[in-house]
């Protein structure tokens, strides 16, 4: 018993400060990708082509630039490592997640829209507590993984009333992992079905999103809305950091604005 | 013994496909069952949609693989399975993905439940989009037999899979696993390959072992393209699979103590895995090392002063992981629960063909880092974790002797990175080479992750095989639960901890 009692104090506290203040994020994290203010080479379409999931579209008048789809990238610096001028960068703004799937492509020199916050009849349902229950559904167990993360008492996700659940009728919504494989489609449905009204979806990581590196196959159906979900929240990532997953659960719950 | 027919040939080594002799079937079926029952290993078994079949067998102990192919002239053959069980699953993912029937298969069921990728009925007689797990299931029958079925949802954060127990009471007589639902076809979509997406698609096919599968991709190509990988880069992978390493074991064992209600090490290992887990983001910007490697070398290298920053925290993780895991060694309540549960008989799990950490706690004296050594595990050798047991206990014990001999490799390496200079940024491979054949192992956190590969005569891949330790294992999770109760199921299966979609693909 005394040695747990000293290792508790050598491990000491340490529940991030999060929202308080910020986690120091790794200096190579790569967050939203921008495309910087020094001016695309004229006719250059490297990154577009260098992409593998074809996140990235040009405009057709020169002017409006290229168009960079959140939903389709897999953060991989295919891009950046293409860019002749540097133009195209990674930040380190962790904030991805959208309530709408046409939020998730910008377009250069806008605002990124950021999440906003439930309705407020959907938040009084709610109280202070939001149940999720996960599904995953044929990813690579990444985008799990760090949705796992904020149960442990680094993030605490439970300080905030977030909390997941192992049973649908318990749950006030879903988080769906994965390109909803053709094999998961009805347990999918089935889960979705048994999590009582009214509920929500939140759709986490490219595959979740549209696919992800699957985006092609047969085998999958293009993640939670490709398989009929309605989705009130996209947050992107291959997989997204958990500090990005725990921001668009906060912006949802309008915790953080 | 004769000499083998097989040639031989070194861990990410690439032959010309003329080299790798083809055998009658029926002389193919005798050497790969002589060579099992002689003590090789069946690393891999696979067909492609000429029907014809490949195998590797892994002579551990002489550090060197056996390769012979066979072309069958109808989609049927003897199976291999009733002289050597290690065949069973390849034999019905053969049979599964080109129709191809092992007359007398003893457990012919299919593996992932997709459609088969030859035109037609496939090897079930069955044609258009199986129903997943719907099978024949194996039955008990009596008084006081019950069937338990779960899945695929699980009541947790856990990937979709379906499990059938016969039991008795409390008592597990049979356990059968279904899977297939992670499935999202990824040896059909790298055919024709290399496409810009294989290396994603790699490091997704089991996403907690980004550094295993990647690096075994990465070596294929080099392999096939003849490329060099400068030593240092080599050395910075190295780092890349230890830390995964280190953050899964750690996962792994407070996550037994979790299971056994042994909080202190449960929660703060739970943080900790995140501690080993921010090291690779220090290194790559991803938490699972998404990114890090590149065919021909590192997209990010380790420069000097960042090897030294590591090295630093690494201490301090490494400090932290083991105050957190000694606690548990400490605690009798604990030790008695992990002996009592989920053994696994060393005779049947080299028949069966475990690898990794379930192996090596079952006695099993192999690693493909020792064993079939390439990279940086040439300079520095490691030493595999043993155990004797083959119980929960003994996987547990495993994965912390690996912890500390993780622990030493990075340190070693961090200090080497940190006084030299860092390799320029690897531009695109040569061109494949064609009608090549090629095998590349590597020692993930589970076990023996194989990729092969066969280019054609342009060079584009025939066929892409990729075998993550999952698929040999799970065979074995099923028989560590025979007699066992059935409430203590979560502990065995954490104690593998097997991927499901590195198993469907």
């Amino acid at each position: 018993m005394i040695h747990i009692l000293l290792s508790r104090l050598r491990q000491g506290h340490r529940t991030l400060p999060y929202p308080k203040s910020l986690p120091v994020l790794p200096e190579r994290f790569r967050g939203r990708p921008e495309f910087g203010p020094g001016a695309c080479a004229e006719g250059c379409r490297a990154c577009a082509d260098a992409c593998p999931t074809g996140a990235i579209e040009l405009g057709l008048e020169l002017k409006r630039g290229p168009s960079l789809d959140l939903g389709r990238c897999l953060f991989c610096t295919e891009c950046t490592d293409a860019c002749p001028t540097e133009t195209l960068r990674f930040t380190q703004d962790h904030r991805l997640a959208a309530r709408r799937r046409e939020d998730l492509v910008q377009d250069p020199g806008q605002a990124p829209p950021l999440a906003e916050a439930l309705g407020r009849e959907l938040r009084r349902v709610l109280g202070r507590s939001l149940r999720l229950r996960v599904v995953s559904a044929g990813g690579c167990n990444g985008c799990e993984v760090d949705v796992n993360v904020l149960g442990t008492l680094a993030w605490d996700a439970g300080r905030f009333g977030i909390q997941f659940v192992a049973s649908p009728r318990h749950a006030d919504g879903l988080v769906i992992c994965g390109p909803v494989t053709a094999n998961m489609a009805l347990a999918v449905r089935k889960t979705y079905d048994a999590v009582p009204d009214p509920k929500i979806v939140i759709a986490v990581g490219a595959c979740a999103i549209g696919g992800g590196p699957y985006l092609h196959q047969a085998e999958q159906l293009g993640g939670a809305a490709g398989s009929g979900l309605p989705v009130d929240l996209f947050i992107p990532g291959c997989p997204p950091h958990p500090l990005t997953i725990l921001d668009g659960l906060l912006r949802l719950l309008g915790t953080i604005h | 013994m004769t000499a083998p027919v097989f040639v031989p040939m070194r861990n990410g080594q690439a032959l010309p496909l003329a080299q790798v002799p083809e055998l009658a079937p029926a002389e193919f079926r005798a050497e790969v069952v002589r060579g099992v029952r002689g003590g090789l290993r069946l690393a891999c078994l696979c067909a492609d949609r000429e029907l014809n079949l490949y195998a590797v067998l892994a002579a551990d102990r002489e550090g060197r693989l056996l390769a012979g192919r066979t072309r069958l002239d109808r989609p049927r053959y003897p199976a291999l399975t009733p002289d050597c069980p290690q065949a069973h699953l390849f034999e019905r993912e053969m049979a599964e993905q080109f129709a191809i029937v092992p007359e007398g298969h003893p457990w012919f069921k299919p593996v992932r439940f997709h459609r088969s990728w030859a035109e037609g009925r496939d090897a079930w007689d069955r044609a258009g989009d199986p129903e997943p797990a719907v099978a024949d299931f194996y039955q008990v029958k009596g008084e006081e037999v019950h069937e338990v079925a779960v899945g695929p949802v699980h009541a947790g954060v856990i990937e979709p899979g379906h499990f059938r127990f016969q039991c008795h009471g409390e008592t597990v007589f049979h356990l059968e696993i279904a899977l297939g639902y992670q499935h999202r076809g990824i040896e059909r979509a790298l055919e024709g390959g290399p496409h810009p997406l294989g290396m994603k698609m790699a490091e997704t096919a089991a996403g907690d072992s980004t550094a295993a599968h990647g690096w075994a991709w990465c070596r294929i190509l080099e392999a096939l393209a003849g490329a060099e990988v400068p030593p240092r880069s080599e050395r910075v992978r190295g780092v890349a699979l230890e830390l995964e390493r280190a953050a899964n074991h750690t996962g792994d064992l407070g996550a037994l103590a979790g299971d056994v209600g042994f909080l202190p090490t449960a929660s703060f290992c739970g943080r900790i895995r995140g501690d080993w887990l921010n090291l690779t983001a220090e290194a790559c910007g991803s938490r699972l090392g998404r990114d890090w490697l590149r065919p021909g070398g590192v997209r990010f290298d380790l420069d000097a002063e960042r090897a030294r920053c590591l090295a630093g925290r690494l201490e301090r993780t490494w400090a932290d992981t083991r105050d957190a895991v000694e606690l548990m060694w400490g605690a009798a309540s604990v030790l008695n629960r992990f002996e009592a549960a989920g053994a696994v008989d060393p005779v049947q799990a080299r028949d069966i063909g475990l690898v990794g950490v379930a192996a090596r706690a079952c006695g099993i004296d192999q690693d493909v880092r020792r064993d079939h050594p390439f990279g940086p595990y040439l300079q520095h050798p490691v030493t595999p974790g043993l155990a004797e047991s083959g119980n929960v206990h003994s996987r547990a014990w495993v994965r912390w002797l690996e912890l500390a001999e993780s622990h030493r490799f990075l340190r070693a390496a961090l200090e080497s990175l940190a006084g030299s200079e860092p390799d320029p940024r690897p531009g695109p491979l040569p061109p494949l080479a064609p009608e090549h054949f090629c095998v590349s192992l590597v020692e993930g956190w589970r076990g023996e992750v194989l990729h092969l590969a066969v280019t054609d005569a342009r060079g584009r891949f025939r066929r892409y095989k990729l075998v993550d330790p999952s698929f040999h294992n799970w065979f074995g999770l099923a028989l560590a639960l025979r007699g066992e109760q059935i409430s203590d199921f979560p502990l065995c299966n954490k104690s593998f901890n097997l991927s499901y979609c590195g198993h469907d693909l």
